[in-house]
């Protein structure tokens, strides 16, 4: 690990401000995800500002009717909450389906959405990649990508964004509350939060420098059978090949997100026309334009059968 | 750099090392927090190892260190306070051997830095029991030989302990069919939640037996 200065913010437009003034600064909130990058030189910051004791820890009701959470709740306090549970199953779902319960103690609502791929060329600092080193070309293309993007990816890089969080904030409309160095706040719909790589797959999100994400705002509930269901290598303790978030409504329609599959959480609203003509027809409208590699391709196929099974799991 | 000690800090902590980290790369202009380019141009300048001071409590005891930023509260454990039960399995959160309890909630050590702990209260497994006086599930894992080569085991036992409370508090788990209801202790509960503990030996069933027992004693 790189030596660096560390600070305890003070407040979120202090965290903000200071995060501009000190070069090579960062947040670091649980550490689960920029600690392991840090030991391993992929990321190097030389500042580090703490951002755990800010009061950013509770979860409260919205005037909309929604909830306002925190970006230091952790995801076990998340998925604990009886709230969240009631009416927003398929969070819940999505955050018990992650990790461990020793890191989903840590981890932070913020730093899961900013968690970093889990591809295994970003993490061998010996191979190119353009996301750790841009123009050094990407490994992954051409190699081993099991695990790796299917659509939304580019030339440039086919990285998949790990977190399942995300996929099901993206199925609930959620929306990030910030604060820029400046002070200034703003909302940004997690749909446009998470960059697609094209040229600049080293640049994954719309944040602006030194802008700290406060809380994550849910809208009021929208009811319905919530379901998250997550195809992995392993029972638990894995990342998703393919997860599926889904709220789901009596009279057919619903909202469907993809996780495991995408260079963020993949949603085409569209295609959620198709959804009472059933998986393949959905599928077939969510994934137009997906371009598989000879050793991911089953993630397609595998995508609609999980689909379709989560629709089953909702008839009951 | 300026010194303190008191914990629960609210006031702006700035702790620089020497000058020349920060005035040799001010230069740069303004980091892009977000920008891994930025990042990793800042490795061109040179650094300086950069210490501060922590307090927290381990097992009861109040210690104050003097620490690399970069220590993580594993290593402090280990190498600082000497308290070499906790274990090093592979220093990036995917094993549990690490597993400690920070203010009654299970943590993996190495994922996180010591000077992030100010004020803590944190226990090891050397805090749950001693040889004479062992804690319920440090017998249990002997009884049921909840272990091979016993390198997971510090970490098993704090996870297996937490893991107890924390369906008594009523989080629920991947596997928890009702997520509106109380979860319930079940083999199946257990295997979920003691997912991140791998185990190379593969002692997981008596690990299951251990924490079943002791589950039944402490209902
Ligand atoms: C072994 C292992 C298995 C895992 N399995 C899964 C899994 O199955 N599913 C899954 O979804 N995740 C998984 N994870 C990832 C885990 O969920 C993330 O590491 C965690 O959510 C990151 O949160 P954190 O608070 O620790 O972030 P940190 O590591 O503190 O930060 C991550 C990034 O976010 C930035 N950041 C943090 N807070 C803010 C803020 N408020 N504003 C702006 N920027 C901020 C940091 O600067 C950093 O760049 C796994 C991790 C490990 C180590
Ligand atoms: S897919 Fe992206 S992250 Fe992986 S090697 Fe290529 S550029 Fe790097
Ligand atoms: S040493 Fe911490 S999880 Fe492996
Ligand atoms: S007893 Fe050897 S690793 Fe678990």
């Amino acid at each position: 690990m790189k030596p660096f200065t560390y600070e305890r913010a003070a407040s979120p437009a202090q965290a903000a401000a200071a995060a501009i003034q000190m070069p090579g600064a960062k947040f670091i909130a649980g550490g689960t995800n920029l600690l392991d990058l840090m030991k391993l030189q992929i990321e190097t910051p030389a500042h580090l500002i703490d951002v755990n004791r800010l009061a950013l820890d509770t979860i409260e009701p919205t005037q909309e009717g929604g909830l306002r959470i925190g970006a230091l709740v952790s995801n076990t306090d998340l998925a604990a909450d009886a709230r969240v549970r009631r009416d927003y199953g398929v969070l819940a779902r999505a955050l018990l389906a992650g990790a461990s319960g020793q890191l989903r103690n840590k981890a932070t609502t913020a730093g899961n959405l900013l968690q970093r791929t889990r591809c295994p060329y970003f993490y061998d600092t010996d191979q190119p990649c353009n996301k750790r080193h841009p123009g050094s070309g990407c490994s992954a293309i051409g190699g081993v990508t099991r695990q790796l993007g299917v659509i939304g990816t580019s030339d440039a890089c086919i990285a998949t964004h790990p977190s399942d969080m995300a996929v099901a904030l993206r199925a609930l409309d959620a929306t990030v509350e910030t604060v820029k160095a400046d002070g200034a706040t703003r909302r940004i719909p997690v749909a446009e939060l998470h960059r697609l790589p094209g040229d600049t797959p080293h640049v994954e999100t719309v944040l602006e420098p030194g802008e700290l994400i406060t809380a994550v705002l849910l809208p009021a509930p929208v009811g319905g059978t919530q379901i998250y269901r997550k195809v992995r290598d392993r029972a638990s303790y894995a990342f998703a090949l393919v997860s599926v978030g889904a709220i789901l409504q009596h009279d057919g329609t619903g909202r469907i997100a993809l996780g495991g599959v995408a260079p963020k959480p993949w949603r085409v609203e569209e295609a959620e026309a198709e959804l009472p003509n059933g998986p393949r027809a959905f599928t077939t409208r969510l994934m137009a334009g997906a371009r598989p590699t000879r050793d991911n391709a089953f993630k397609v196929a595998l995508a609609e059968r999980t689909l379709g099974a989560v629709l089953n799991e909702a008839r009951g | 750099m300026h010194s303190h000690s008191e914990p629960g800090l609210s006031r702006r902590d700035l702790l620089v090392a020497g000058a020349a980290t920060v005035a040799g790369s001010a230069a740069t202009g303004p980091a892009h927090a977000q920008d891994a380019v930025n990042t990793s141009s800042m490795d061109t300048v040179p650094r300086a190892p950069v210490h501060a001071p922590v307090r927290f409590t381990v097992n009861g005891r109040e210690h104050a260190l003097e620490l690399d930023t970069r220590t993580s509260l594993l290593d402090a454990l280990r190498e600082h306070l000497h308290l070499t039960g906790t274990k090093k399995g592979c220093d990036h959160g995917q094993c549990g051997a690490c597993t400690v309890m920070v203010d009654g909630v299970r943590i993996n050590s190495c994922l996180t830095l010591a000077v992030m702990h100010e004020g803590a209260d944190v226990t090891t497994i050397e805090g749950l029991g001693t040889p004479d006086r062992l804690h319920a599930m440090q017998a249990a894992f002997v009884k049921h030989d909840g272990y091979q080569c016993g390198y997971c085991t510090p970490g098993q036992i704090c996870s297996a302990v937490a893991v107890l409370d924390e369906i008594k508090a009523g989080i629920p788990s991947h596997v928890t069919a009702d997520i509106m209801a109380t979860p319930e202790f079940s083999v199946d509960e257990v295997r979920e939640r003691m997912s991140g503990n791998i185990c190379r030996c593969g002692a997981y069933s008596n690990i299951i037996e251990a924490i079943t027992e002791v589950a039944g004693r402490a209902a």
